[in-house]
């Protein structure tokens, strides 16, 4: 059986879900505010007639006609990245300052890492985290290649996340004991990505929905703990199973100080709201503020994108 | 590990980030540039206005790294990655890198080789080209083009007898034409 069938109940219109799911998924691109401008670079496309579309929600996210943009000059100069458009949402919603210490638990190979560093204004500390060496080489070359300045690559588990590297508990000036915003763009059954990998569910299991599920808890749990009160923690991931989504968060409101806030997705970004029941469970009904987006919503992949506020 | 020297000055650690001293007064490790010559550096080579770099911090991971972190950090330090690698010191003629030079050397007045459209598209390939017209100094230049309204950096040249070499690395060139 397709395991998205699972999600029939879910949805408002199960024949244009599906329908979009069997789509390929058009190429995006991001421009790059640390290298250029959302005019130079789609005046730099339009000189190399490049077609392409802005998003309906964003100048700088841009549809592009047919090729990749590997082989294009802004492209050369690091002024765009591709990057799928649903997956620009997270960044949007942590809404890092300039300055500020933010955390990428999850981020090889760095798409939305990079994106953060850009809307840092490429200033502060941006901490880019992952489990997995040969992963974080590619955000390293992404952030390379994008001129990123501002970004700390560590190879942690996240899970027990240290920062006695950054002399936590220490008197020394530049120690970091907090983080002011965290992003868990967690790994996941990738459901959601069927469009871009046709095979993605291949090796799709209950049990690994829930083995993936409690590394999510934990992942998430560590975030809240190490940010400081009044700091945000995001959510995201490329799945539609609740397990993976609304009762991680339900978990995760129980055991740690934080609560779910509001966040509005972009004009012109269709979402629906976060499920509070669910195969039997009820859950926490504020996990109602996240955001569920179906493919069929704005011609993406599938996301889940939440928002949470840390409250001691 | 120099005994026979009976130096007893610490020795660069290549596997941790290190803070680079401010100025010579303040240096401890043996060979490790300070931030003054970096700065110092970039301006006398290319150009670049010493405030490009107020923002930043210098560190040196592996031997004669130099990396540019746009904020500061508990020094030393033992992470994978640190900001942007900048250049390659420790050795006669400091070599800037590719990103480095797309990043900030829009700002250059100084050997910066400026390639018209077929120049260009050879040097993004990664092909060595014929030169003659060049008269700035010879070694590593900026080499750039026209790009929307601009100068845009493509990469570091190395500029060695009518012939400008192009180092960009094989996982960036790329065929444009
Ligand atoms: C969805 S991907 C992240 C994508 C990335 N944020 C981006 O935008 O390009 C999830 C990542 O989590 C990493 N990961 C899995 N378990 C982890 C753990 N326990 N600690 C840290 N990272 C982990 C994986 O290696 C993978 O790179």
């Amino acid at each position: 059986m397709n395991p998205l069938e699972r999600y029939a109940p879910l949805v408002d219109d199960e024949e244009a879900f599906f329908e979009a799911c069997d789509r390929p998924l058009p190429s995006v691109v991001r421009v790059n505010g640390i290298k250029t401008t959302v005019e130079r670079a789609r005046s730099a496309l339009d000189a190399g007639d490049v077609g392409y579309e802005a998003t309906d929600w964003h100048p700088g996210i841009l549809k592009l006609d047919e090729r990749g943009p590997g082989t294009t000059w802004p492209y050369f100069h690091g002024w765009l990245h591709g990057q799928e458009e649903v997956s620009a949402l997270p960044a949007l919603a942590l809404d890092p300052q300039p300055g500020e210490v933010i955390w990428d638990a999850c981020a090889a190979p760095g798409s939305k890492t990079t994106q953060l560093a850009d809307l840092m204004d490429d200033t502060g500390t941006l901490i880019g985290n992952d489990n997995n060496l040969g992963r974080l080489s590619a955000l390293r070359h992404n952030a390379e290649r994008l001129g990123v300045s501002n970004l700390v690559v560590t190879n942690q588990d996240a899970r027990n996340y240290s920062l006695k590297p950054f002399g936590e508990d220490t008197d020394d000036p530049e120690a970091i004991d907090a983080f002011d915003r965290a992003l868990v763009d967690a790994p996941c059954s990738c459901e959601g990505t069927i469009r871009k990998n046709p095979d993605a569910l291949d090796r799709w299991t209950m049990n690994h929905v829930h083995s993936v599920a409690g590394i999510q808890k934990g992942i998430l749990r560590r975030a809240v703990q190490a940010t400081r009160e009044g700091g945000t923690v995001v959510y995201s991931t490329c799945t539609f199973a609740p397990e993976e989504n609304e009762a991680v968060l339900d978990h995760v409101l129980g055991e740690e100080d934080c609560q779910m806030v509001e966040w509005d997705a972009p004009d012109g970004f269709e979402t629906a709201l976060g499920v509070t029941e669910w195969d039997g469970d009820e859950y926490d009904p504020s996990v109602e503020l996240a955001h569920r987006v179906y493919p069929h919503h704005n011609d993406t992949g599938g996301f889940f994108c939440a928002k949470l506020e840390v409250t001691a | 590990m120099s005994d026979d020297t009976g130096d007893q000055r610490p020795e660069n650690d290549g596997q941790r980030f290190d803070r680079l001293p401010a100025t010579s007064d303040e240096r401890v490790v043996a060979g490790r540039p300070t931030r003054e010559e970096v700065v110092g550096w970039w301006e006398q080579r290319y150009g670049l206005p010493p405030e490009t770099w107020d923002g930043h911090t210098f560190w040196e991971k592996g031997n004669g790294k130099i990396w540019a972190f746009a904020a500061d950090l508990v020094s030393p330090n033992p992470v994978e990655g640190l900001g942007l690698r900048i250049l390659r010191a420790r050795q006669e003629h400091w070599k800037p890198s590719t990103n480095a030079v797309q990043r900030f050397c829009g700002a250059a007045s100084k050997n910066v080789v400026l390639l018209d459209e077929d120049e260009a598209e050879t040097f993004a390939r990664g092909d060595d080209q014929e030169l003659e017209r060049w008269e700035g100094d010879w070694g590593y230049v900026v080499a750039a083009h026209e790009f929307e309204g601009a100068v845009e950096p493509i990469g570091v040249g190395l500029y060695l007898h009518g012939e400008l070499r192009s180092t960009v690395p094989k996982g960036r060139q790329e065929d444009l034409s």
